[in-house]
């Protein structure tokens, strides 16, 4: 048999409706520590509503989520963190008018003795960190909307890994990035695979997820087509899964 | 090696006139902003002095320009944050006749009613329930538009007409006056000021205060290894704002307090009065004390607090300040307890220097604090404003009203002027951050 590892994060029979419409119906997926999940499907096909059960964003209206086997009650963002998950969003969640300090610590702002921010422990925390991952970043007093896509992006992932997450959601990681940055990305995601963290990536480059992705789970009108090893399958019987849905899959 | 180096020299050279002024003010710890404000009223009132006859720049004129100013600027360091979080109080001049009509009942009929007049802890209770009730009515306000998610523009709007009737109920359209008499000092006046050691007392306060805050600011920095700003930045910034401050303070002990009232001084204190009458500095009014030490603390809790980033956030992005796990609700439904609160200090101070409490008290004061927010800086939609620029918008507001006054314009042509300027420094101001940009 398989290996007897708890999964790091076990979602099932997830169900979110909104008003009459279900987004995601019943739906079982799973993380291991150190493996990237490619979640997949067309437009509506349920994964970012997926995700954000995940993150705190929303409420699931059934279902369960484990961590490491346990099952937790995540009804905020903030219950999201304190069990080590982290999310990139698509849009990239960033307070437009402050810098990229104050994005960084935006909810964990550090405080001096008399509860005043440390502004300067931030800016200092956030030259480290950003400085690992993007050497080029120098605009650190700038709101962040002066800054390029790519520095945008540098920033929430660094607000990502910054905190030790254990989980992280990455939510079309490359989709504004240019060829140099969206190899940055690919590189931070077999570092952080190497130190055991488990990624959730929706991803709609084919592409990408094929290159990064250990397992792949098709999402189609709300539904989970199959979760399949990257291995065992071709780019085309996904993308028949992700536009045809149930009736391509081949058992 | 070499090459590179002078490279950036030559690049750098070519850009100097451009970003000189951004890169002096940001020197100064300034917004560029604030900087092309405080030249553009230097400006103004060296323009009405001259079209005056030089009755603008006096001591007693300015000293009054500061009084009042001060209620306004109270009010406006409040909205700022309502308006940076993405919302609009239309409800201020209501709350504030609401509870000026509760305060000058409180101390004009209720307390000395059960305890008789003239006790020393009346203006205390009064104050602190005026304050009080301010901060209820802006919690309600506040979760209205927090929690039931009714837009700010409309539950303010109803707050506007519902409290001022509630005011003229209250007390049944009656003018409520005269005011405990140590009520009154908080609207100035030549009793309601600190007179000259006491106004010495609080510039010298204030030059330690910037003096501490500047090496401390360095030391910070130090600790961290970041770049420091080079010892002469800091000392002109210091000894711009310590002279700023001691002008300011010479400008008030600068006016004498009326040659009747000094007479009676003397007479009271069995003082001879010296030929010419007895001469006694004003000093700083409490109004301006309390104006600026509202400003200070706004200023604090904006920059230097959860709170002030909360709100900031919240108005740059309001889905990321949730995703963040900030409980948004609550930071929004805090920015009108706030503003509530300073309605009600705004209130005292108007009918302090009234003295009396009327029905038509503060009409029209929040159009003129969100238009002195506004010319301050603060953008309409959002994200963007601070304090300081607030204030300045309030005192840029009574300058031109001031001088209009001194040059004789009719009231009608004074609120043409104003509405003009109003929509010319918003309009100016978003085409040079378009540009900026």
């Amino acid at each position: 048999m398989s290996d007897a590892l708890v999964p790091l994060v076990e979602m099932r029979n997830i169900r979110v409706s909104f008003g009459g419409v279900v987004a995601v119906d019943d739906v079982s997926v799973s993380l291991r520590a150190g493996e990237v999940v490619g979640l997949v499907g067309g437009n509506g096909a349920g994964k970012s509503t997926l995700i954000r059960v995940l993150s705190g964003a929303h409420q699931a209206d059934g279902g369960v989520i484990l961590i490491n086997g346990e099952m937790v009650l995540i009804s905020n963002p903030r219950d999201a963190k304190a069990h080590g998950i982290e999310a990139i969003y698509q849009t990239l969640a960033l307070a437009d008018n402050t810098d990229a300090a104050a994005n960084l610590f935006l909810g964990r702002e550090l405080t001096t003795r008399l509860g005043s921010l440390d502004d300067a422990g931030m800016e200092a925390a956030a030259r480290k960190v950003l400085g690992r991952l993007n050497p080029k970043f120098k605009n650190f007093k700038d709101p962040v909307n002066k800054l390029s896509g790519g520095q945008r992006q540098s920033v929430a992932i660094a607000r990502a890994v910054q905190f030790n997450a254990r989980i992280l959601i990455m939510d079309e990681p490359t989709a504004a990035l240019g060829p140099a940055e969206t190899a940055q990305v690919r590189e931070l995601v077999t570092q952080l695979k190497a130190e055991g963290i488990g990624i959730f990536m929706i991803s709609h480059d084919i592409h990408d997820v094929f290159d990064l992705s250990d397992r792949i789970s098709v999402m189609h009108q709300g539904e989970l087509v199959a979760t399949v090893n990257k291995d065992d399958v071709t780019k085309d019987e996904v993308l028949a899964m992700i536009i045809m849905g149930g009736r391509s899959v081949v058992q | 090696m070499t090459d590179t180096a002078s490279n950036e020299e030559v690049s750098g050279t070519t850009q100097v006139d451009k970003r000189n002024v951004r890169r002096s003010a940001a020197l100064l710890g300034l917004d560029s902003r604030l900087l092309g404000m405080i030249v553009a009223l230097g400006a103004m009132w060296v323009a009405f002095n001259f079209f005056s006859d030089g009755l603008f720049l006096t001591s007693r004129n300015l000293w009054n320009l500061s009084v009042q100013s001060s209620a306004v600027a109270i009010l406006a360091t409040g909205m700022v944050l309502v308006i940076v979080s993405r919302n609009i109080d239309l409800s201020v001049g209501s709350i504030a006749v609401f509870v000026a009509m509760f305060m000058g009942l409180m101390q004009a009929e209720w307390i000395p009613d059960r305890y008789g007049l003239g006790r020393s802890w009346t203006w205390v209770v009064v104050l602190v329930a005026g304050i009080a009730l301010g901060g209820l009515i802006g919690a309600l306000h506040g979760f209205i538009v927090a929690y039931v998610k009714v837009p700010s523009f409309i539950v303010t709007l109803g707050g506007l007409l519902v409290w001022r009737a509630f005011a003229f109920q209250l007390a049944d359209g009656r003018t409520i006056a005269p005011l405990d008499t140590k009520f009154q000092l908080i609207g100035g006046g030549p009793k309601g000021s600190l007179g000259e050691t006491k106004s010495w007392l609080v510039a010298t306060l204030a030059c330690t205060v910037i003096v501490v805050g500047l090496v401390i600011g360095r030391r910070r920095r130090r600790r961290h290894g970041f770049q420091l700003r080079p010892t002469w930045t800091e000392a002109v910034v210091g000894t711009l704002g310590c002279s700023a401050v001691l002008g300011a303070v010479w400008v008030a002990n600068s006016y004498m307090w009326p040659p009747g009232l000094a007479k009676d001084y003397a007479e009271e204190h069995g003082i001879t009065e010296p030929p010419g009458g007895l001469r006694i500095p004003t000093g700083i009014a409490i109004p301006v004390l309390i104006a600026v030490g509202v400003a200070v603390f706004m200023t604090y809790l904006a920059t230097r607090r959860r709170f002030g980033r909360y709100v900031y956030s919240i108005g740059g992005n309001p889905e990321a300040a949730e995703l963040a796990g900030i409980n948004t609700r609550f930071v929004v439904m805090k920015t009108f307890i706030v503003m509530g609160m300073l309605a009600a200090l705004g209130a005292a101070v108007i009918s302090a220097r009234l003295n009396a409490a009327t029905v038509g008290l503060g009409t029209g004061l929040e159009l003129q604090v969100i238009a002195a927010a506004v010319i301050g800086g603060t953008s309409l939609a959002g994200g963007i404003g601070i304090i300081p620029g607030a204030m300045l918008g309030a005192v840029v507001m009574q300058s031109l009203s001031s001088g209009m006054v001194l040059m004789k314009v009719p009231t009608a042509t004074q609120d043409i002027v104003v509405g003009v300027l109003l929509v010319t420094a918003v309009a100016f101001d978003s085409i040079l951050t378009r540009r900026r940009a």
